[in-house]
């Protein structure tokens, strides 16, 4: 094991699978002599070479048309889409190829692509470097969506995407990438090294998608989150006191249905956060499920915290970001 | 000198020459004659290729001679298969639009007037070279002898249909005949065949891809994207644009044919384009063997316009009459793919009317037979069909519980509605 940032655990990941899977091929922009502009990629193109680790042009549809044919040749193609924000060109292949391919050739083809892509806000980056578009993927049937919270899943989470045969949307938290982010800006910042979760093993290991993980168990209330906001809404729960347990939901889709109901069923109150924009985010589709299952369990109505229906906004991003304060607001209305 | 600013500035709409109750001429086009297009070698560079670009390659001639540097002097044996194929394609076509019509299948889409830009192309492509088509390549999997039987079934979506359903007629899947899944986003494949070469010359195969797009759907940024990343990478990819004059309704210019030629696209790139005319088949042969030969030395792309005329409507949905002189086709220039190599192989001496016509014959009995056995598995309207429960199946490699559940409720309503009919 070593101690690895969220940065480092992802390249350990493509590390790992690059050297174990001769058809892994790892491509984006500045992916290749440059390692990434978040570093994620950095060395390896210098341990496996040019023609397994390269640049590719600022064109994210071609990018994912070419993994598409990649795929149906037989590699298994990963590509970074250098911000989730620049993912839209590439959604008519997204969207009419690599999630059908399997189901309109009724299993001839297939398309075993992973698409790492930063999402979120936290950087200042501004509305066209922050958002979270992770609904409008659970949304498209035929792709699994996976939004990893720490070093050690992102790990296995990645892992297990580039070994699954269905094409994966792999969402990384940037503003996790160096440490557990809480929201609270203004107070110094945490580093992975001094985390449980930042002691990741070196080799290979998978966290098997489809599965959620309690980030701290309780019985007030549960709050459903993934990403980022795992860690925002622990500050929360500690400092309202609020006995909450906090389920991060790690893979959107196929979700955990049964660490979901199970844990509503025993608290009888739940909120859901999450950093994207609120109107059918993918919150709306949480509510309806906990609704469906977990109806006569409730003794509250379910509560949401989310971005506003708002581009994120540069100057005002900490008015616009869901921190502890907006999670506690949320927590209390679920406790009324 | 700065422009006089009276001078009032006006919008430029492109229209197509002729519409319903013009007298089409075609006499605008210039076509070069037979033979007349040089022939570089493989490894040309791009920017020698500009004369091709704008210009045609043509093989037969008015007379029915091969003539000309890009004669690829086949033997009788293949020319005569080209011919069954493209016979067979048309035969197949006329039959399927009849069953539409008559309401056994909802969609169909024809080829006729365009069989040698498949056939053409699958005749100088090895078989296991991959191809990425259009729904108007259907001669590719008859020229690679896929049974016609499988298209029919994929057409009526009946019980043999291997997409189970689930695909509009004829956007079909063939792996074993090397033939990418269609579908109705008509540029998508072109990134895609160039994903598939390169990942051939990753793996040091032999393999190269083609690809094929329409010059309606060239407009799309897929045709850039594919451009693009084949010329970065040296792909080892044919990238055919299939021009035949008419994207629905609207005319080439409308996809930016009128101030230059598809195929003088390529050179900005730096890849080589080719204009060809894709009613003869002796040339799309010719050109396809050129650009293959070139990707398989690894020279990289080729971009090939094919020149031709969509002779049906778009397909079924549509009709021609409505925009475009009833009688446009008979004023083509460049003819008929079926009767000009029929014509070469009179002038040869391996052919004659009365085979040909006995050949029509046997080839149209042959689709009707199978037609028959076709049907007898099933038809679009009344079935059978796979069991409907299966659209739940291949989302993803295991099924997951939402799509399980779906599939049990729809189960539970049918069972409740009424007992199994299909």
């Amino acid at each position: 094991v070593a101690s690895m940032s969220m940065v480092q655990a992802l390249n350990s990941a493509m590390d790992v699978m690059l050297g174990r899977d001769p058809n892994v091929v790892v491509f984006g922009e500045d992916v290749g002599f440059f390692g990434g502009v978040f570093r994620v990629t950095e060395g390896l193109q210098q341990r496996y070479g040019e023609q397994r680790v390269f640049d590719a042009p600022i064109a994210e549809g071609g990018q994912v048309g070419i993994a598409i044919g990649m795929g149906a040749y037989g590699l298994r193609p990963v590509i970074e889409c250098q911000f989730a924000d620049y993912i839209y060109p590439a959604f008519d292949q997204i969207v009419s190829t690599a999630a059908r391919l399997r189901y309109r050739s009724a299993g001839e083809f297939s398309a075993p692509l992973t698409i790492r892509t930063p999402y979120g806000g936290g950087i200042f980056g501004g509305q066209t470097h922050s958002q979270s578009p992770e609904a409008l993927f659970t949304h498209v049937c035929g792709i699994k969506t996976v939004v990893p919270s720490t070093p050690y899943d992102a790990k296995g989470l990645l892992i297990s995407s580039i070994e699954d045969d269905d094409p994966v949307v792999f969402l990384e938290p940037k503003r996790l990438y160096s440490g557990p982010f809480d929201g609270h800006h203004d107070r110094p910042l945490r580093a992975w090294s001094d985390h449980p979760a930042g002691i990741v093993p070196i080799e290979h290991y998978r966290i098997p998608l489809g599965q959620a993980a309690i980030a701290r168990e309780g019985s007030a209330l549960t709050i459903l989150t993934y990403g980022t906001m795992v860690h925002v809404s622990l500050a929360a729960a500690e400092e309202t006191g609020v006995d909450a347990e906090i389920v991060d939901l790690r893979t959107l889709l196929p979700l955990d249905i049964d660490a979901i109901v199970r844990s509503v069923k025993k608290t009888g109150r739940c909120l859901i956060v999450h950093e994207a924009t609120r109107t059918s985010g993918y919150g709306a589709e949480l509510t309806a499920l906990v609704q469906e299952r977990c109806f006569y369990h409730l003794e509250a109505p379910i509560a949401r915290v989310a971005g506003w229906d708002t581009p994120y906004p540069h100057a005002f991003e900490w008015d616009y970001f869901p921190g502890p304060d907006r999670v506690a607001d949320g927590i209390r209305r679920a406790m009324a | 000198m700065r422009v006089k600013p009276e001078v009032a500035l006006t919008l430029h709409i492109p229209e197509a020459r002729f519409r319903p109750g013009d007298t089409p001429d075609f006499g605008y086009l210039k076509l070069p004659k037979a033979g007349a297009a040089l022939r570089p070698p493989v490894n040309a560079a791009a920017s020698e290729t500009r004369e091709l670009s704008y210009g045609l390659v043509r093989v037969i001639d008015e007379e029915g001679n091969a003539v000309g540097p890009w004669n690829p002097s086949l033997d009788a044996e293949h020319l005569l298969k080209a011919l069954r194929d493209m016979m067979l394609t048309r035969a197949f076509d006329e039959r399927m639009f009849r069953m539409q019509r008559q309401g056994k299948t909802s969609f169909y889409a024809k080829s006729t007037g365009e069989e040698a830009v498949a056939v053409g192309a699958a005749l100088a492509l090895e078989p296991s070279d991959m191809c990425f088509p259009t729904y108007r390549q259907q001669g590719i999997l008859i020229a690679r002898d896929w049974p016609i039987l499988d298209m029919m079934c994929q057409i009526y979506s009946n019980q043999l249909d291997r997409m189970k359903g689930r695909q509009l007629p004829v956007l079909y899947s063939a792996r074993e005949a090397a033939f990418f899944s269609l579908a109705g986003n008509l540029s998508l494949q072109y990134p895609q065949a160039v994903g598939w070469a390169m990942a051939s010359a990753y793996k040091h195969d032999r393999r190269i891809a083609a690809a094929w797009i329409g010059e309606g759907a060239s407009a799309e940024g897929e045709f850039h994207h594919g451009m693009v990343f084949a010329a970065v990478y040296h792909a080892p990819v044919i990238l055919n644009l299939v021009n035949n004059q008419w994207a629905i309704s609207a005319s080439q210019g409308v996809a930016g044919g009128e101030e230059a030629t598809f195929a003088s696209r390529a050179i900005g790139y730096g890849i080589p384009g080719i204009r060809v005319d894709g009613n003869d088949l002796l040339a799309v042969y010719a050109v396809t063997r050129w650009a293959a030969d070139r990707a398989r030395s690894n020279h990289g792309p080729t971009l090939i316009e094919l020149f031709t005329y969509r002779v049906g409507g778009h397909s079924t949905a549509d009709d021609p009459g409505r925009y475009r002189p009833a009688d446009e086709a008979q004023h083509w220039p460049l003819g008929d793919p079926i009767a000009r190599l029929k014509a070469h192989l009179v002038k040869l001496g391996v052919w004659s009317e009365e085979r040909h016509a006995a050949l029509a014959q046997e080839l149209d009995e042959l689709v009707q037979k199978t037609n028959a056995e076709a049907q007898s598995h099933g038809v679009l309207a009344e079935g059978p069909h796979h069991d409907p429960s299966s659209m739940f199946e291949d989302i993803f490699v295991e099924m997951p519980w939402h799509l399980r559940e779906q599939q049990a409720e729809y189960l539970r309503l049918r069972g409740a509605s009424k007992p199994e009919k299909r």
